[in-house]
C-alpha cells in the first residue's frame, strides 16, 4: 500500500514536471493537471494511510482514519479544478490572439517586436 | 467575539456577488458601489486597527468552534497594517481605474477586483494555514482576471506565464502544508507554534523540508530571487491600476514569511538554524541586485518600473532575513513605503503611456507628451521616493534597514550592496526621466517648430488626484515617520512574543468536541 501511493505520487510527479517542461500550453496544462493529482494523494497520504475504518468519531470505535486530509483533499480538488478551468480559457485565449501556443516569450524578432514593426 | 473582524471579508464578497448579478448592465452604479465598498472597506480596517494598536489579539472562530478544531481569524498589529495598507491602496487605485476609463475596457472589473480585496484581506486576517492557502487561490484566481482584463496578445502570454508560475506555487503550497499536516497534525498557525517547538530535535528532518518549502512558496509571491521570473513580464503587461494593485500582492509573500517564521518556525528554533542567514538574505540581497540591474537594463519604462518592485522586495526581504525584532520593523516600514511608491509608479506611467503620442513606453526620443510638467513632476518625486533618496520615506526606511543590518556579521554586506545599487537605481530612473520628459522637449526643438499634441478634450482629474494620493501617503509617511516607526517598532516586538498570541487563539473557550455533540452532528 505505501508503495503504491509513494510511486503513484512519484510517477505523478515526474510526468507533471516533464510535461511542464514542454513549453506548448497543451502539454503545460496537463502538466498542472498531473501535478496536482499528485499533490491529491499526497495529501491524502498525509493522514496516513488506514484501510476501511470510518473517518466519523462513534462511541464503541477505537480505530478512525483521519478525515481532515479528506476534507483538505476535497478543497484543493475544487480549487485545482477552477484554475485549470481558468489557465484552458487563458491558454486558448492567447492560442488564437497570437496563433501560437508557445508559453515562452517569442523569440527576438517574432511575436511583439514584429508586431511592433508593423 | 465581534463580528467586525470578519467584515473585511464579507463586504467584498458580497458586493462581488451584487455587482456580477445585480448591477451587470449598470456601469456607473458598479462603480459607485465598488468605490463605496473599497471605502467602507478602508473605515472598518482602521477601526479595527485601533483597536489592536494596544496589542491585544481580536479571535473570530467561525461557527463558535474553538480553535484548533475550528477556522479561525486571528487579527493582530501585524495583520492590520497591511490589511489597512492593501485597502487604502483599493480606494486609490479605484479613482484611478474609474478616473482613466480602464475599468470599462473590459468586463467584470469591478466584481474581480472585489473578489481580489476579499481575497487579500482574508490572506491577512486568517490564523489558519490552510485557509491561507485557500485565500491565496481567492486571490489568485480573481489576478488572473484583472491580468488578462481587456486582452491583447502579449497581456494574454504574460498573463499565461503568471497562471502557470502560480499554479506551480499553488501545488508546492499544498505539498508543504501537507507535509507539516503530517508531522503536526494540525493546521492552525498558532497550534503549529506550540507543535513544532515540541518536536525532538532528532526528528526535525520533514518538518525542515515543509519549513524550506513553505519559504519558496512565499518567495514566489515576494518574486525573491530566483523566483522571480513572473514578475517582470506580469507587472508590465497588466492594466496599470492592475499592476498597481498588485504592488501589495508582493508584500503578502513577505506577510506570510513574516508571519510564518517568526511564529511557526522562529528563529531561536533548532530546525531553521541557516534558513535566514545563510538562505534568505543573499536570496534577498541578490534580487535586489537583480532588480536594480534590471531597472538599468529595461529598455521600457513599465519594464523598468516592474524591475524597481523587484529591486524593492528585495530591499525589504534584506531587512525580514535579518529576523530581529529591529530588522522587522524596518521592512514594515519599508513594505508602507515601497507599496505606495510602486503604485504611484505604475499610475504615472500609464499616464505617459496614454499621453505619448504612439502609446508605446519605450526610451525612444518622442514628442513632449501633453502636460508633460505635472506628470514629470510626479515621476520625480515617485522616482525618489523609490530609489531612496531624500527627502521622501524611501531614503528613511533605507536608513532604518542599513541601522537594523549593523548588528549582523553579514553587514558589511548589506551595506555594501544596499548602498551601491541605490547608485544604480538613481541612474537608471534619472536616465529614464531624461529621456522621457527633458531630452523630449530637445527632439522637438530640433524637429523644429511643432505644436504640442493637441490634448483634445480636458485630461480627467481624477487619475492625477489617484497618484496625488500615493504621493500624499508618502511625504505622510516621511513627516509622520517617527509614529509610524513606533508602531512597526511594536508590532515587531508583538510578533517577537508570541505567547498572547498563541494564547488568544487556543484558550479562548468556544464550541469544543464533546461526546454527546459528535454524537449528534454523527446522525
Amino acid at each position: 500500500m505505501e508503495v503504491l501511493v509513494a510511486s503513484a505520487v512519484g510517477i505523478l510527479t515526474a510526468t507533471g514536471v516533464y510535461l511542464l517542461l514542454r513549453l506548448r500550453s497543451f502539454p503545460v496544462i496537463l502538466g498542472t493537471a498531473f501535478l496536482s493529482y499528485a499533490v491529491n494523494v499526497f495529501i491524502f497520504a498525509a493522514g496516513r494511510l488506514v484501510i476501511d475504518q470510518p473517518p466519523i468519531l462513534r462511541p464503541g470505535v477505537s480505530a478512525y482514519t483521519d478525515p481532515l486530509p479528506q476534507a483538505l483533499v476535497l478543497t484543493a480538488i475544487v480549487i485545482s479544478f477552477g484554475m485549470t478551468a481558468v489557465v484552458v480559457m487563458i491558454a486558448l485565449g492567447a492560442y488564437l490572439n497570437a496563433d501560437d501556443d508557445h508559453v515562452d516569450d517569442a523569440p527576438a524578432g517574432a511575436g511583439r517586436d514584429g508586431e511592433a514593426a508593423q | 467575539m465581534s463580528h467586525w473582524v470578519i467584515a473585511p471579508i464579507v463586504l467584498p464578497a458580497m458586493m462581488a456577488g451584487f455587482i456580477t448579478l445585480v448591477l451587470r448592465y449598470h456601469p456607473v452604479l458598479q462603480r459607485v458601489f465598488s468605490l463605496a465598498a473599497v471605502v467602507v472597506l478602508l473605515a472598518i480596517t482602521i477601526g479595527l486597527t485601533w483597536q489592536v494598536s494596544d496589542g491585544t489579539v481580536l479571535l473570530y472562530q467561525l461557527g463558535n468552534w474553538q480553535a484548533p478544531f475550528g477556522i479561525i481569524l486571528a487579527v493582530d498589529r501585524l495583520s492590520m497594517l497591511f490589511a489597512t495598507l492593501a485597502a487604502a491602496l483599493g480606494v486609490v487605485v479605484l479613482l484611478y481605474a474609474i478616473g482613466s476609463g480602464w475599468d470599462r475596457r473590459g468586463r467584470n472589473f469591478h466584481a474581480l477586483f472585489q473578489f481580489q480585496m476579499m481575497g487579500i484581506m482574508g490572506a491577512f486576517l486568517t490564523g489558519d494555514a490552510f485557509n491561507l492557502f485557500v485565500f491565496f487561490e481567492v486571490l489568485l484566481i480573481a489576478s488572473y482576471g484583472l491580468m488578462i482584463h481587456s486582452g491583447g496578445t502579449a497581456r494574454l502570454r504574460a498573463g499565461m506565464q503568471y497562471v502557470i508560475y502560480n499554479l506551480l506555487g499553488s501545488t508546492l503550497f499544498l505539498l508543504a502544508l501537507a507535509t507539516i499536516y503530517a508531522e503536526t497534525g494540525t493546521l492552525n498557525m498558532a497550534d503549529l507554534a506550540g507543535r513544532v517547538a515540541a518536536i525532538p530535535g532528532d526528528e526535525t528532518a520533514l518538518i525542515r523540508v515543509a519549513a524550506v518549502m513553505l519559504l519558496m512558496v512565499f518567495a514566489v509571491k515576494a518574486a525573491v530571487l530566483p523566483l522571480h521570473f513572473w514578475l517582470p513580464a506580469t507587472y508590465s503587461e497588466a492594466p496599470a491600476p492592475v499592476a498597481a494593485l498588485f504592488a501589495v500582492m508582493t508584500k503578502i509573500g513577505a506577510y506570510a514569511i513574516i508571519r510564518f517564521y517568526t511564529l511557526v518556525f522562529p528563529p531561536d528554533l533548532g530546525l531553521t538554524q541557516g534558513l535566514f542567514d545563510s538562505w534568505l538574505l543573499p536570496a534577498a540581497l541578490l534580487t535586489l541586485t537583480a532588480g536594480m540591474i534590471g531597472v538599468l537594463g529595461a529598455r521600457r519604462l513599465d519594464r523598468m518600473v516592474a524591475f524597481a518592485v523587484i529591486g524593492s522586495m528585495g530591499m525589504m526581504m534584506t531587512a525580514v532575513s535579518v529576523m530581529t525584532p529591529a530588522g522587522i520593523a524596518a521592512a514594515l516600514y519599508y513594505a508602507i513605503h515601497s507599496t505606495l511608491a510602486s503604485a504611484a509608479l505604475f499610475l504615472i506611467v500609464d499616464v505617459v503611456r496614454e499621453r505619448r503620442a504612439d502609446h508605446s513606453l519605450a526610451f525612444a526620443l518622442a514628442p513632449p507628451i501633453a502636460g508633460s510638467g505635472l506628470v514629470a513632476g510626479l515621476f520625480f518625486a515617485a522616482a525618489i521616493a523609490i530609489t531612496g533618496l531624500p527627502p521622501l520615506s524611501g531614503f528613511v526606511g533605507k536608513l532604518l534597514i542599513l541601522d537594523a543590518a549593523w548588528s549582523d556579521p553579514r553587514a558589511v554586506w548589506v551595506w555594501a550592496v544596499v548602498l551601491s545599487l541605490s547608485l544604480v537605481a538613481v541612474i537608471g530612473f534619472s536616465r529614464a526621466g531624461s529621456l522621457i520628459f527633458w531630452k523630449a522637449r530637445t527632439h522637438e526643438a530640433a524637429l523644429g517648430a511643432r505644436q504640442l499634441p493637441d490634448s483634445g478634450p480636458a485630461a480627467p482629474m481624477l487619475p492625477m488626484v489617484a497618484i496625488g494620493g500615493c504621493l500624499t501617503g508618502l511625504v505622510a509617511l516621511t513627516i509622520l515617520a517617527g509614529p509610524v516607526h513606533r508602531y512597526t517598532t511594536a508590532t515587531a516586538a508583538q510578533l517577537f512574543a508570541p505567547d498572547a498570541y498563541i494564547a488568544t487563539v487556543l484558550e479562548t473557550p468556544g464550541r469544543a468536541t464533546t461526546g454527546a455533540e459528535t454524537q449528534e452532528g454523527g446522525h
